[in-house]
């Protein structure tokens, strides 16, 4: 196979009629996936049958793992060889990545994952919606760290959201997860994947000495607080560990080194949020209530917000498309304009995302909440915009 | 929801292709029509024994709430689907059923389509599916012909798209006075 | 370790192996996990590769801290998961050498289901299980190795669990190479790193240990020394395959062998998904 051809099937250029699960495991390959790690679990497991077809044909890897202890590891290995990455999981194999997610955010070995939410806890019900996780991929694993969680609301952001996962992964060198519903994965719409040629792909930062030129410190940093990463097999030599360490990557069980480089794997995200951050506006310039969705929900409330304005209600929305960072910059910047009222915050979860909102305000916030199985429909969440 | 909007379901147990017929409508209206289009379809122990949905919406918008609620157009392939979907049909839709497997309560209109028989006359019982779809389009009026046609050349596998094409011409062309007169 | 010991030599010859910046190591006199990374080293020393084709990963516990001790890309991962970890690279990279180093309790308890898949898989790993029969970095509990009787601060009456065997484990969920060799056999032990270095396919080494400060206090077995003269009394090269009895490990019960050996060398198609990496 010549390159080009390659490139063409690795690149499902064209207009289709694509499932959100697939437009997910599209926007994977579109990104340079080289290597897939994985599980099955419903609602995700699309996701990996998808890859298990194609990935192989363009070049890459698909390991169907034993558990997902195992998946989230092998792609942070992966990773640390040079390969992009990824698993997609669903809410008890998320719980189960979740100390990995700790290990590539402190190791910076970009990674992505994918969590098809459905209404949890434990096993729930598998096979319908939940948002329950909306907290759990900013504070899953222990301790302070950086990610960032994109919620993508169609098909079309499922493959879009995917690709920029990788980037903003591979930029930061941060574990990106990407929040899908189980509504989303399962939903087939129009998606429009662009030509080959038209990716922009983030790259890692790199080396910028040759191996064995002059010492390579693995965790030295300069004004972008990411340090360049080299891959195993690169001859640079170099040591990772979860442990807290110094830019030699050696342990240093010390407090101040500790300090050091916890507060840098969050300002990594913190100081970035700008360009990390995502998210929709509709209708927001004169809104008193503001409807902050996200994932599916946002599709409900879009469709509410436009019949409350046709009855003459001031609604808008502010949907979020990055969970984390949370668009907090923009929220401030609605409140300063000072016409805002009172926030609604529907989500097929008990008020996760809502605590957000009510951190930066002390404007009511409303809330409209399912534990999970069903999203609201637009009339439910018309009920509430007054 | 907008005025555009308009909400068909499928019902069929599995085999019957009812997922093929539901992407088929879908495809045709979001890919070759220029309309926006959501497909969905039942799922895990939904779809698994009994009657399983295939659901599309089509709207000349883009489509907020994806699910179904109240079809403009129910179309059943056997009567446990008749009995669990029939009843949400808004008033004054489309009601199709194949009357070899769905027997309607008294008084109540629909287009009879004997898919099963007509796909069989045409040597092939598994594109029922494809012949429903073709009446559908045809009565329902929500997507055209033109595009019906091109999603089925783009989606079933190369060899089959000339059985395809002529069971959706079989349901479109299958003769209106056979069918009951339609609901309102 | 004290820093004071006066310096008999300047330079060693595995100098360019080990991250000379990294010492005094964190290990116990007596100890042999030190021994094991010098038979690793000198294994890769002897496989005449480049440096930058090895990689050694290991998990979390004193075995877990060998991979920091070498001077080739090294992965100190999470409790467990170093296999996984090992098999990204292994079959992203497939020219690469993958060696994970460490402990029974990181390989055989927590870790447990990767080492049975990764063996089931034959992934092209040289696996190197230091085996001290507990957990030595907390303190002396028990692990999945610990032998029947023998005493752990979390079994202070004794150890009622039967032990996994590992050889035989490993062996029977489908590994290409299954030895078992002590720190007191260092040629061997080596030569078993080679082996496994050069084969392709899942190649699993026991190294037995002491651990003199926790499961050889515990357990009356006297200082690293003493335990080494243990292995030399006791061990015996096994004939063949030995299954689970055989195998099986009493270290206070003078009159039974502990059986060592390369027990298994087979060809088996080694684990590589379908696909040529391109990039």
């Amino acid at each position: 196979m010549t390159a080009q051809a390659a490139g063409q099937e690795r690149v499902l250029t064209g207009t289709h009629f694509m499932l959100g699960d697939h437009a997910c495991a599209e926007g994977a390959l579109a990104a340079g996936l080289d290597f897939f790690g994985g599980y099955p679990i419903t609602p995700s497991t699309e996701i990996a049958e998808r890859l298990a077809r194609r990935l192989p044909r363009v070049g890459g890897k698909f390991v169907q793992m034993e558990d997902e202890l195992g998946s989230a590891v092998a792609i942070i290995g992966a990773s640390a060889a040079g390969a992009r990455s990824f698993t997609a999981t669903s809410g008890p194999g998320f719980s189960l990545m979740m100390e990995s997610i700790g290990l590539a955010a402190m190791m910076e070995i970009p990674i992505v994952i994918v969590d098809v939410q459905r209404a949890s806890p434990s096993t729930g019900l598998p096979t319908m919606v939940g948002q329950s996780d909306a907290l759990q991929a900013r504070w899953g694993s222990h301790g302070d760290y950086g990610v960032a969680a994109y919620s993508p609301a169609s098909p079309q952001e499922c493959f879009d959201l995917t690709l920029l996962a990788f980037d903003v992964a591979d930029r930061y060198r941060i574990p990106v997860l990407l929040m899908m519903d189980e509504v989303v994965a399962h939903m087939t719409e129009r998606v429009v994947i662009p030509a080959a040629d038209a990716i922009q792909r983030g790259q890692r930062p790199r080396p910028d000495h040759a191996p064995g030129a002059t010492r390579h410190l693995p965790y030295a940093v300069g004004d972008t607080l990411v340090p360049p990463m080299a891959h195993a097999g690169e001859g640079y030599c170099v040591h990772m560990t979860g442990l807290t360490h110094d830019e030699r990557g050696y342990p240093a069980l010390n407090e101040a080194t500790h300090n050091q480089l916890v507060n840098r794997l969050v300002d990594k995200v913190r100081l970035n949020a700008g360009e990390i951050e995502r998210y929709e506006e509709y209708a927001l310039e004169d809104a008193e209530t503001v409807v902050v969705a996200f994932g599916c929900t946002s599709r409900s409330a879009r469709e509410a917000v436009k019949r409350g304005r046709a009855a003459g209600r001031k609604c808008g929305l502010l949907r979020l498309v990055s969970l984390w960072p949370f668009p907090e910059a923009r929220l401030r910047g609605l409140l300063e304009r000072g016409r805002v009222q009172r926030f609604l915050v529907p989500e097929v979860n008990l008020g996760q995302m809502r605590r957000e909102v009510e951190r930066l305000t002390q404007l009511p916030v409303l809330r409209l909440n399912h534990a999970g199985g069903a999203m609201p429909t637009p009339e439910d969440i018309l009920a509430v915009i007054p | 929801m907008s005025e555009g909007r308009r909400e068909v379901r499928i019902g069929g147990f599995g085999g019957q292709g009812i997922v093929l017929a539901g992407t088929l409508l879908g495809k045709a209206a979001s890919l070759y029509d220029g309309k926006e289009a959501v497909f969905t379809q039942s799922y895990g122990p939904e779809a698994r024994g009994g009657a399983s949905r295939a659901d599309v919406i089509i709207d000349d918008e883009p489509v907020d709430y994806p699910y179904v609620t109240r079809p403009d157009v129910v179309a059943v392939l056997f009567q446990e689907a008749y009995l669990k979907f029939a009843g949400d049909l808004r008033p004054g839709g489309l009601l199709i059923i194949e009357p070899d497997l769905v027997t309607p309560e008294s008084g109540v209109h629909a287009l009879a389509l004997p898919a099963t028989r007509i796909a069989d006359e045409l040597g092939r019982r598994v594109v029922a599916n494809v012949v429903l779809l073709g009446c559908l389009v045809r009565h329902a009026g929500l997507v055209s012909r033109d595009a019906a046609e091109q999603a089925i050349r783009e989606t079933v596998k190369p060899a089959t798209v000339d059985l395809n094409l002529e069971a959706f011409a079989a349901g479109f062309a299958h003769d209106a006075g056979a069918v009951s007169e339609a609901a309102g | 370790m004290s820093g004071s010991a006066p310096i008999i030599a300047s330079t060693h010859p595995n100098d360019g192996l080990l991250r000379a910046d990294r010492f005094p190591h964190i290990l116990c006199p007596g100890c042999g996990i030190g021994t094991v990374i010098h038979c690793y080293v000198d294994a890769m020393a002897a496989s005449g590769l480049a440096l930058s084709d090895h990689a050694c990963v290991s998990g979390i516990g004193c075995s877990g801290r060998a991979a920091g001790y070498v001077n080739v890309d090294s992965y100190h991962t999470t409790h467990g998961r170093a296999l996984p970890f090992a098999l990204g690279i292994a079959v992203y990279k497939p020219g690469m050498r993958v060696t994970v180093i460490s402990g029974d309790g990181d390989l055989a308890a927590i870790g447990g289901n990767h080492l049975i898949h990764a063996a089931r898989r034959n992934v092209d790993l040289t696996v190197i299980c230091i085996n001290n029969f507990n957990y030595g970095m907390t303190g002396g509990q028990a692990g999945p190795t610990s032998p029947r009787g023998s005493v752990a601060s979390t079994a202070p009456e004794g150890v009622h669990d039967r032990p996994f065997v590992l050889p035989d484990l490993v062996r029977a969920a489908g590994a290409s190479m299954v030895s078992r060799w002590t720190v007191l056999h260092v040629r061997q032990l080596r030569d078993a790193i080679l082996r496994g270095m050069q084969k392709r396919g899942f190649c699993f080494i026991e190294a037995l240990s002491p651990c003199p400060t926790n499961f050889g206090r515990a357990n009356d077995l006297g200082d690293g020394m003493a335990e080494m003269e243990v292995y030399r009394e006791r061990c015996e090269l096994a004939d063949g395959t030995p299954g689970y009895d055989a195998l099986d490990i009493d270290l206070t019960d003078h009159t039974r062998p502990i059986l060592v050996g390369d027990f298994l060398d087979i060809e088996r198609t080694p684990y590589q998904p379908v696909g040529e990496h391109t990039a």
